[in-house]
C-alpha cells in the first residue's frame, strides 16, 4: 500500500534553532495517526511543516507520492492536506457560515464535504450559522474549526491539539466524529496532549521527544513504560 | 577588540579566580581613534571661515543643518518609533519664533534663538500626548496634519508677514552678539560676518546633537528604547518605563529641530509659511538623507548628507528633475539596500567608527 | 451666516473627501498599510483622463472606464513589484517607499504637465444645477459627487460582505498566515486590494477633477484630507470613512463662512478635535 503520507529526514528551523531532526513518519488511506509528546517537543512544528507554514526539503513531504516539502501552504491546501490550527484560529471578522465557506476558498472539491454534510454532522452549527464565531463555546469554535478544514475535501486532515481547553465530555464528542472522517478514506494525523486519549483514537503512534521520534508502533500494542520512557526521554 | 562568538564552549576552571571575566563594551579602538579623527575635524572646520569663501560658508551651514535634522530624524524613528513626517513643523515654530523675537521683540538674535528652540519643545509637549494617540504610521501623516495646521496659524499673523512672508531688515540684525568682533577678526562685512557666526552655531550645532545622541543611545534610556521598539511587551515587563523617555525624546528632539529653523532662516533672513514649512525642504531631504546613509546608524547620516550635498550640486540644474532622482534612489536603496549604504558596509566588514551596540567581550587576567 | 445652504454645501464636498478616503480606508483595513503617495495617485489619475480626453478627444465618460482599469493593473503592479517586498512587521519602509513615490509622482507631473491649473472638461454637466426643493438649488456634479460615494461604499461593502473575495479579504485581514492554510494566496489579496485602492481614487480623481482645478503639487494635501476622514470616521469601516468625510468637509465648510482662509485649518482643528475627544473616531468598527 503506497503511503498516503510520507514524511523523510524531516529537519525544520526557526531561524538557528533546530526543532526537529529527521522525522520519518507514515500514514496510509483511512489510517489514523496519533503523533504524542510533552510540550515544547515539537509537534505543532512537525504539523505545520506538514501544512507548509514551515518551508522544507522538496522531498521532505510526500502527498500520494508527490513533493511538498518546500510548497506554500495555499497551494498544499488545494492538493489535499488540511490543518486545524492549534487554539482553532478561526476568523473572529467572519461569521459561522464564512469561517466554513472559507475553508472551502481554495478548493475544487466539493463532495463529500460541503456546507450541508459539515452541518449534519454538527448541527448547532447550523442553528448558530450566522452567528459570530467570538459568542460559541469552545467546543463550537472546534467544531467550526474542524468544519473549516473538511470543506476543502482534504486526503489528509491534521488535528492539533484538538482537546485543548475543552471539557472532556465535549472532547469526547468531537473524537466521535472522526471514524466518520476516516470512512470516506481520509487519513488524519491527531497531535494530542491527552495519550490514552490518542491511543484509543487511532491505529498507530509516534512519540516524539525534543524533535524527535523516540518510539512508534500500534496504538493497541503501546506499552505504559515504553510510552513513559519515550515521552521523557528516561 | 573581537567579537566573541556565542557557540564558543566557556570553560568554566574549578579556581574562580583564573576564570574570565566577561565584560559588556562599547567602544572599541577603532571607535577611539574615529573620535579623534572627529575631534580634528571639528576643529579644523571651526578654523575654515579665516579662508573660506562665503558661498563656501554658506553650504556648509547648509550641511551642518541638514545633518542635525537627520541625525535627530534618526533617533526619533530609529530609537524612539516615532515615525514622523511632520518634523517641519518645529522647524517652522522655530523659525517664526525667531523672527517674532527678532522684529517684535528687538532681542538679540542669539538670545531669540535659544527662546524659539524653548517655543518649539513647548508646542511640542502639548501636541504629543495627543499625537501619541495615533499609532505607527497614522502617527506619521497625523504629525504632517499638525505641521499643516500649524503653518495655516502662523500664515494668519499679518505682523509676521501673513501668508506671502517678510524680511528682517538689517537694522535688527546689528545688536547681535559677536558680530562687531567677527566683522573685524575677518574683515567682513555685516552679512557676511553674520555668516559665520551663524556657521558656527550650526557647527557647533551639529556637533552637539551628534554627540548628545551618541551618549544617549548608548545609555541605559537608549537602551530601553531599542527593547522597547522591537518588543513592547516583553520591555514593559522588565520594567521600562518607554512611554516617559519616548515623550522626553519627542521634546527634546523638537527643542533642537526649532533650534535649526531658527538658525537657518536667522541666516537667510527671510520667512514664509510655505518655505518655512515645507516638506519637502525639512522632512523629504531629511528622510532621504537618512535613508541613503543607512537608519539606525550614526555614521549614515553623516554620509546621507554628503550624498545629498552632492546630488544637490550635480543635478539642481536640471530642475524637477533631481527630485525625482532623490525620490528614485530612496525607494531603491529602501527595496535592495534597507540597511543603507554605510549601514551595508558596517554591516558587511564589521567596521563601526560610532559603536551604538553592546558586545560582550571577554577579559582574560 | 451659518444656513441650511452651508450645511448642503458641507454634506456635498463631504462626498468628495469621501470619495479621496476610501481608497485608503480599504488598504488600512486589509493589510494595514499607510500609502502616502495616495493623493498623489489620485492626481495622476486626474492627469490622464486630462490627456485621454483632450488629446485623444474621448469622452470623459468612456476615459473613467479606461483609466480605472489602467489604474487597477499599475495598483496591482505597485503591490506586487515594489510594496510586496517591504510590508512587514517594521513601519519605516513601507512608509518611506511610498514617500519616495509620492514625490516622484509629484515632480513627475511636474515635468510632464508643468504647474500650471488645470481642469476636466465635462461639459454641461460641470455647470448645471438641480432644484431640491423650492428655493434650493444644487449643482449637479457636486451631488453626483456625494451619490457616487455612497454608491462606491454600497458596491464595496457588497463586495466584503457577500462575495468569496471579500470572505478573503476579511480572512487575510484577521490572520494572514491562517487564510493561507484556505488556499487563499495572500500576495494575490493584497495586490487585489491595492488594485482596487487605487481605481477606487480614479473615480474620486475624475469627480474632484471636474469642479475644481488641480495642479501636480496639490497631491499631498489630498492624502492629508482622506486620512483625516478615515480618522474622524473611525478605522475599520467604510460607511465610518464616508461618514468622516462629510464631518470633515462640513467642517471646512462652516470654517469657510466664518473666515475664507479659515477653510482648510478649521477642518485640521476638527480632525485635532475628534482626536482628542473620540481617539477610536465616530463609527469604530466592533473589531478589536
Amino acid at each position: 500500500m503506497t503511503a498516503l503520507l510520507s514524511v523523510t529526514a524531516l529537519d525544520a528551523f526557526y531561524g538557528d534553532f533546530q526543532a526537529l531532526f529527521g522525522i520519518n513518519l507514515e500514514l496510509g488511506e483511512g489510517e489514523a495517526v496519533a503523533v504524542i509528546g510533552a510540550n515544547g517537543a515539537g509537534k505543532s512544528t512537525l504539523l505545520k511543516s506538514l501544512a507548509g507554514l514551515v518551508r522544507n526539503r522538496p522531498d521532505a513531504v510526500r502527498l500520494a507520492g508527490r513533493q511538498i516539502g518546500d510548497g506554500p501552504a495555499a497551494s498544499i491546501v488545494r492538493l489535499g492536506l488540511a490543518l486545524v490550527p492549534e487554539g482553532r484560529q478561526l476568523f473572529p471578522s467572519l461569521t459561522v457560515e464564512e469561517n466554513l465557506l472559507i475553508g472551502a476558498f481554495g478548493g475544487e472539491r466539493t463532495s463529500p464535504w460541503n456546507l450541508a454534510s459539515v452541518y449534519q454532522m454538527f448541527p448547532v452549527l447550523q442553528e448558530r450559522r450566522r452567528s459570530s464565531v467570538t459568542v460559541l463555546s469552545g467546543g463550537q469554535q472546534q467544531m467550526v474549526a474542524i468544519g473549516r478544514a473538511l470543506m476543502s475535501n482534504p486526503s489528509v486532515l491534521l488535528c492539533d491539539e484538538i482537546s485543548l481547553g475543552l471539557a472532556p465530555i465535549i472532547v469526547e464528542d468531537i473524537y466521535r466524529m472522526l471514524p466518520r472522517i476516516r470512512d470516506n478514506g481520509t487519513g488524519i494525523v491527531v497531535v494530542e496532549q491527552d495519550i490514552a486519549r490518542a491511543l484509543r483514537s487511532t491505529d498507530r503512534f509516534y512519540c516524539l521527544q525534543e524533535g524527535r521520534v523516540t518510539l512508534t508502533g500500534r496504538a493497541a500494542d503501546a506499552s505504559h513504560d515504553a510510552i513513559h520512557a519515550a515521552y521523557f526521554g528516561t | 577588540m573581537s567579537v566573541v562568538a556565542v557557540h564558543e564552549k566557556v570553560e568554566v576552571d574549578g579556581d574562580a579566580a583564573t576564570a574570565p571575566v566577561w565584560q559588556v563594551r562599547v567602544g572599541t579602538s577603532l571607535s577611539r581613534a574615529a573620535a579623534i579623527a572627529a575631534l580634528a575635524i571639528v576643529v579644523a572646520l571651526a578654523l575654515l571661515p579665516a579662508i573660506a569663501s562665503r558661498n563656501l560658508i554658506q553650504d556648509l551651514i547648509f550641511v551642518f543643518t541638514m545633518l542635525t535634522l537627520a541625525q535627530l530624524w534618526n533617533v526619533l524613528a530609529g530609537w524612539g518609533g516615532l515615525v514622523s513626517v511632520g518634523q517641519q513643523a518645529f522647524v517652522g515654530l522655530g523659525a517664526y519664533a525667531l523672527f517674532a523675537g527678532v522684529i517684535m521683540l528687538q532681542i538679540d538674535p542669539v538670545f531669540a534663538i535659544v527662546l524659539a528652540s524653548l517655543f518649539a519643545a513647548t508646542v511640542a509637549a502639548v501636541l504629543g500626548p495627543l499625537l501619541f494617540r495615533l499609532e505607527g504610521p497614522y502617527f506619521a501623516i497625523g504629525s504632517w496634519v499638525a505641521a499643516e495646521a500649524l503653518r495655516l496659524v502662523c500664515a494668519q499673523f499679518k505682523t509676521l508677514g501673513g501668508g506671502t512672508g517678510m524680511s528682517i531688515s538689517p537694522s535688527d540684525l546689528t545688536q547681535m552678539m559677536g558680530l562687531k568682533w567677527a566683522q573685524l577678526a575677518f574683515a567682513l562685512r555685516p552679512a557676511a560676518a553674520r555668516d559665520v557666526l551663524i556657521y558656527w552655531i550650526a557647527l557647533l550645532l551639529a556637533t552637539a546633537v551628534t554627540l548628545g545622541i551618541t551618549t544617549f543611545v548608548r545609555s541605559r534610556m537608549g537602551l530601553a528604547l531599542a527593547a522597547s521598539r522591537d518588543n513592547p511587551a516583553a520591555a514593559r515587563s522588565v520594567g521600562v518605563r518607554t512611554d516617559r523617555i519616548r515623550y522626553l525624546l519627542w521634546i527634546v528632539v523638537a527643542f533642537a529641530t526649532g533650534m535649526v529653523g531658527a538658525v537657518v532662516y536667522l541666516q537667510k533672513a527671510r520667512i514664509s509659511p510655505d518655505a518655512a514649512f515645507s516638506v519637502t525642504d525639512w522632512t523629504a531631504y531629511v528622510i532621504f538623507i537618512v535613508v541613503i546613509g543607512g537608519v539606525r546608524t550614526i555614521e549614515g547620516p553623516m554620509i546621507g548628507v554628503l550624498t545629498l550635498w552632492g546630488l544637490i550640486n550635480y543635478l539642481a540644474q536640471y530642475g524637477s528633475l533631481y527630485l525625482i532622482v532623490l525620490g528614485t534612489i530612496a525607494i531603491l536603496v529602501m527595496l535592495f539596500m534597507p540597511k543603507g549604504v554605510w549601514g551595508e558596509i558596517a554591516w558587511r566588514w564589521g567596521i563601526r567608527l560610532f559603536p551604538t551596540q553592546r558586545v560582550l567581550s571577554r577579559n582574560s587576567h | 451666516m451659518i444656513g441650511l445652504d452651508s450645511v448642503i454645501e458641507g454634506v456635498l464636498l463631504g462626498g468628495v473627501y469621501a470619495l479621496f478616503a476610501l481608497g485608503l480606508s480599504l488598504i488600512f483595513g486589509i493589510m494595514r498599510l499607510v500609502n502616502l503617495a495616495h493623493g498623489d495617485l489620485i492626481l495622476l489619475a486626474a492627469y490622464l483622463a486630462l490627456s485621454v480626453t483632450t488629446t485623444l478627444n474621448i469622452p470623459l465618460a468612456v476615459a473613467t472606464l479606461l483609466i480605472v482599469a489602467v489604474m487597477f493593473v499599475a495598483g496591482y503592479a505597485l503591490q506586487r513589484l515594489v510594496l510586496e517586498r517591504v510590508l512587514g512587521d517594521d513601519i519605516l519602509p513601507p512608509l518611506l517607499v511610498t514617500f519616495g513615490l509620492s514625490i516622484v509622482i509629484q515632480n513627475g507631473l511636474l515635468l510632464a504637465y508643468g504647474a500650471d491649473s488645470r481642469r476636466l472638461q465635462a461639459g454641461a454637466f460641470e455647470s448645471s444645477s438641480v432644484t431640491l426643493a423650492d428655493g434650493l438649488n444644487v449643482g449637479l456634479a457636486p451631488l453626483a459627487a456625494l451619490l457616487t460615494a455612497i454608491a462606491a461604499v454600497a458596491l464595496l461593502q457588497l463586495i466584503f460582505y457577500r462575495t468569496a473575495l471579500g470572505r478573503a479579504f476579511r480572512a487575510t485581514a484577521d490572520n494572514p498566515q491562517i487564510a493561507q492554510l484556505m488556499g487563499i494566496n495572500e500576495r494575490s489579496v493584497y495586490a487585489i486590494a491595492v488594485g482596487m485602492s487605487v481605481a477606487v481614487s480614479v473615480i474620486a480623481a475624475i469627480t474632484f477633477g471636474i469642479r475644481a482645478n488641480f495642479d501636480p503639487s496639490i497631491g499631498p494635501a489630498r492624502l492629508l484630507y482622506a486620512f483625516e476622514a478615515v480618522i474622524i470616521g473611525g478605522l475599520g469601516s467604510l460607511w465610518g470613512t464616508l461618514a468622516g468625510g462629510i464631518v470633515l468637509g462640513l467642517a471646512q465648510t462652516i470654517g469657510a463662512r466664518v473666515n475664507p482662509e479659515w477653510q482648510i485649518l478649521t477642518g485640521h482643528l476638527a480632525f485635532l478635535v475628534v482626536l482628542m475627544v473620540r481617539p477610536r473616531g465616530l463609527f469604530p468598527s466592533r473589531r478589536p
